[in-house]
């Protein structure tokens, strides 16, 4: 078998035997990339000299016996994690200059692992959007059909990971950006519970939102990588110090008894049909597993999207303040005064969507208009968390579609906002709650992928991912590749 | 115009610098005076990515003040972004406190202008942020940041509109800046910025229960220029309102080469912060086994001292305040009196008189003093025992200053010791009344005052030696035959 079409799990063992080495795995991809990237336009950057001499050294690492639980297997990085030496734009022209002077833990752990980089992906602007159509480098493409999107706004990991041009890649969700996309593309995508993983280092979109994660092929890669990525860091006062399970361990064991939740209100109106059928189809196949179903309530799940609409402005607006054209980035040329820089700075640096939400954000904090946008976004989105505690009470996940339609064609959305904004309504409570979720292959619909999208409870990982894991065991569709990228 | 025809209200924000060694939300240094931009972290600097992370002994720090002025210390608080656009503020925000300050409620008594003591309620005293400087000077017209102070902690202590003149806002000023130093949560220094408030200073007519409209003073950075500022602004409102004027809602700058305030930004042009709860930081949890913990560290306050100096050491009570007003002092003093055998009002009067005029002759501060406290005792330990007079002990605490050893040695040295043999005196006591014949018929005329020329006279023979007191009294005995 190709090296290419190996996952993450397949090539570890190949490297352990002796089968290829790392510089020639990482050769392989590069090439890969080079004949690829084109038609996708899913990186930013490629990093092919950093990537073949860590590389080297990985090989030289396990030549001594000193080989990492990662030791010499390509990721990518989407281009929000900061990397030492390596351009980190966000896809902003904002930071389209910007050499980051340090890696985030996310870059430094998965380095401490072994793992060698290829390259970073392109994101929607600063993360905002579902469709990879925000980036300053413009959109990238659904290897699955070159018109369509790849979801976003991790669109450049899940689209360079489906098109076989990487076995990993890291992304960040704050709405649904790593599971939308990964079920745009028929890749795994795991969003681990708030707090799971470090936030140090990632540049900040919605900071009570943000939480790193994975894109991969299979369940199982997706374990291997959050066993390094996870756990307690000093430098995020967010990061929750709990131990990190060995997720790959338990992958293993049956699901069998398992209590999967079926949300009544997700496949109201607004799921595309055939979607909901692929998506009722893989729980059967839970079930069939031996899991039993139970019909939950999230009564305040048609809120979610428009209290998300609040708080993540809200948070961007302050987040993305530091953007002045003072330090670092984007400085308009021939400024008359410090108001005229920090204006053009801002304006030309930034895109229309992330203009659009830094607005929103700064007229829900504003005086006067607090207590009715942001404090009763926070209020509501208490509730949404209690009608997830209510709801875990009787199941240990929760199963769903993770997006309500398959791909959509590129620039059929990006003027409609709002439509666009939809896209995200079954993933944005596991991010307003801070629980994990996992979206995983379960079919096609018109030969575009469609994702199964598993919530657990806090710190669930371990069951989201066992449990997409059986599912894999049992079905195929995470095998496929699209056609092209054979 | 009459000022006594206006009630004056001033509010205090006093902004305390926390005495720790690396900043409030990064391990950068917070040391004074480095070469600007080497001491900011990537995380003073705003970078993408960075995250702030609490130093906890700004807890314990506002903890201790909170519980010095009887505060309520919040169980739960939590800091905020106030937002604005400024380069000396690299993210662009502020992290403060806002809705949920860790401290609340707390009080201090002050002595009013006839002498009384007076209830001043402090507000809250909330952590934050230092931002950066901006620098205009030396830059071919172009500005400058130094972000060396960005991240630097701060306690801002706010009070209630409690102060009714500029005296009672320095004498609330200088008790807070007593208390942090003694608590020593800060260094107090104002040259260096780490001790400066603002001020919110409004007039009314008395009797009238609604407040006038404030102006916030800013930049008042020695007690000096407070109390010009206030007095300043007061007239300046006092007459703007007998003249038929309005006072804006403004924040006024003070300039102390033309003592005046000038107004800086309108309420109409002020910002809004656009306050939210920072989703970086977890809210700040204190227990009440911390708060007891950090009650049992709490050290003897100014007032309780003072109040035990006049007791305990039966002091005058200016000189107890005095003695004091500074820990160190109060603690040099108290090791003067536990090593020596003198009375504890002559401790009090050389550590005042002397030891603090040294000290400020040489800029020293009384840690570093050139005669340390036992040394300082020893030498008491001579007056007291009559060994030399006061006179001479002045002598030897110069030579003392100068290095030239204890207070012994230089006796011994210098042979300073007085000379309290009576015959020796009263042979010197003669010679001087058969020298003065015309001077001892007027005193034996009644011209008493003319003790102290003979007094003079034998000290002069003696060379400051003999027994001040037993000169005294063989001159008046033999004066009087």
């Amino acid at each position: 078998m190709s090296l290419y079409s190996q996952t993450l799990t397949e090539l570890a063992v190949g490297l352990e035997n002796g089968e290829f080495s790392s510089v020639e795995l990482t050769q392989a991809l590069l090439d890969r990339i080079a004949v690829h990237n084109d038609k996708l336009n899913a990186f930013i950057t490629v990093t092919a000299e950093q990537a073949l001499a860590t590389a080297a050294r990985a090989d030289a690492a396990r030549s001594a016996g000193n080989a990492g639980v990662l030791n010499g297997l390509p990721i990518l990085h989407k281009d929000i994690f900061c990397t030492r030496g390596v351009k980190t734009s966000c896809g902003s022209k904002m930071l389209d200059n910007f050499v980051s002077p340090y890696d985030a833990t996310v870059v430094e752990r998965l380095a401490d692992a072994g793992a060698v980089v290829l390259g970073k992906t392109n994101m929607d602007e600063f993360a905002m959007g579902s469709s990879c159509e925000t980036s300053y480098y413009g959109p990238v493409r659904n290897p699955w059909n070159l018109e369509c999107s790849p979801g976003g706004s991790s669109g450049g990991s899940s689209a360079a990971v489906a098109a076989r041009l990487a076995p990993a890649a890291t992304g960040t969700d704050t709405g649904g950006s790593i599971r939308q996309p990964a079920a745009l593309t028929g890749t795994v995508g795991l969003k681990p519970t708030y707090g799971r993983v470090s936030r140090y280092g990632m540049v900040a979109f919605a900071s009570s939102l943000d939480q790193a994660g994975v894109i991969t092929r299979s369940a199982e890669d997706a374990a291997r990588m959050l066993g390094v990525m996870a756990g307690f860091d000093e430098r995020d006062s967010t990061s929750i110090d709990t131990p990190v399970p060995d997720y790959v361990a338990s992958l293993g064991d049956s699901i069998s008894g398992l209590r999967v939740g079926v949300v009544r209100q997700h496949f109201d109106e607004g799921l595309d049909e055939q979607c909901g059928a692929r998506v009722k189809d893989a729980i059967a196949v839970l079930e069939s597993l031996g899991a039993t179903t139970v019909e939950v309530d999230l009564p305040n799940l048609d809120l979610s999207v428009p209290t998300y609409y609040v708080v993540a402005p809200a948070e961007c607006s302050s987040n993305l303040s530091r953007f002045d054209g003072v330090r670092f980035g984007y400085r308009a040329e021939g400024a008359v005064d410090l108001l005229d820089l920090y204006c053009r700075s801002r304006g030309e640096g930034f895109g229309d969507e992330v203009k659009r939400r830094i607005m929103t954000g700064t007229y829900v904090l504003s005086a006067g208009y607090y207590d009715a946008y942001y404090l009763k976004a926070q209020q509501v989105r208490q509730l949404i968390s209690d009608d997830f505690k209510k709801a875990f009470a009787d199941v240990d996940v929760i199963a769903g579609p993770t997006a309500p339609t398959p791909a959509f064609k590129l620039g059929e959305k990006v003027d409609d906002p709002i439509t666009m904004y939809l896209n995200d309504i079954y993933t944005i409570g596991a991010n307003l709650a801070g629980l994990p979720g996992i979206s995983v292959p379960c079919g096609f619909v018109n030969d575009l992928p469609v994702g199964l999208h598993l919530v657990g409870t806090h710190f669930g990982e371990e069951t989201l991912l066992r449990c997409a894991h059986q599912y894999q065991l049992q079905t195929d569709w995470h095998l496929a590749c699209p056609q092209g990228f054979v | 115009m009459s000022v006594s025809a206006w009630e004056v209200v001033i509010g205090l924000e006093i902004h305390t610098q926390l005495a720790t060694k690396s900043k409030i939300f990064s391990g950068a240094s917070t040391a004074y005076g480095a070469e600007a931009n080497t001491q900011a972290c990537l995380v003073d600097l705003g970078y993408p990515g960075v995250l702030p992370v609490l130093n906890v002994e700004v807890i314990r720090m506002a903890t201790l003040f909170g519980l010095a002025v009887n505060a309520t210390i919040a169980p739960r608080s939590v800091f905020a972004r106030k937002n604005y656009f400024y380069p000396d503020l690299p993210k662009g925000y502020q992290i403060s406190q806002y809705e949920l300050p860790i401290v609340e409620h707390g009080e201090l008594f002050i002595t009013d202008a006839e002498g009384k003591e007076k209830r001043i309620r402090i507000t809250r005293a909330h952590l934050e942020e230092d931002a950066g400087k901006s620098i205009h000077e030396g830059l071919d017209g172009s500005s400058g940041i130094d972000l060396n102070r960005a991240g630097t902690p701060l306690l801002e202590i706010v009070s209630e509109p409690d102060l009714s003149s500029a005296k009672e806002a320095i004498a609330f000023m200088k008790k807070i800046h007593t208390i942090v130093r003694y608590l020593g949560i800060s260094d107090g220094n104002m040259q260096e910025g780490s001790f400066r408030c603002d001020a919110n200073v409004s007039v009314r007519p008395p009797g009238q229960e609604e407040l006038g409209t404030r102006a916030e003073l800013k930049n008042l950075n020695s007690f000096r220029f407070i109390e010009k500022a206030i007095n300043f602004e007061v007239e300046r409102q006092i007459e703007l309102i007998e003249d038929g004027g309005k006072v804006a809602q403004e924040t006024r700058l003070y300039d102390s080469d033309k003592n005046e305030t000038r107004a800086m930004r309108s309420k109409e042009e002020a910002n809004d912060y656009r306050y939210f709860p920072d989703p970086d930081l977890l809210p700040i949890e204190i227990s009440a086994e911390f708060i007891a913990a950090t009650r049992a560290t709490l050290p003897e306050l100014p007032d309780a001292k003072q109040q035990r100096f006049e007791t305990d050491y039966e002091l005058k009570s200016a000189d107890a305040g005095i003695l004091t007003a500074s820990r160190a002092t109060a603690d040099y003093f108290e090791a003067v009196v536990a090593a020596s055998d003198a009375k504890t009002q002559l401790a009090a009067n050389w550590v005042i008189g002397e030891l603090s005029a040294a000290l400020n002759r040489d800029g020293l501060e009384i840690d570093n003093s050139k005669v340390a406290a036992d040394a300082l005792a020893g030498l008491l330990n001579r007056i007291h025992d009559n060994t030399i007079s006061g006179k001479i002990a002045k002598q030897v605490f110069e030579a003392m200053w100068a290095g030239e050893g204890s207070a012994d040695e230089i006796i011994a040295a210098q042979g300073l010791r007085q000379i309290t043999d009576s015959a020796a005196i009263e042979a010197v006591v003669d010679k001087v009344i058969d020298a003065n014949p015309g001077q001892a018929a007027e005193y034996r005329a009644g011209k008493d005052k003319l003790i102290g020329f003979f007094v003079g006279q034998v000290m002069k023979e003696t060379q400051g030696q003999a027994n001040p007191g037993q000169v005294n009294q063989i001159l008046k005995d033999k004066l009087s035959k």
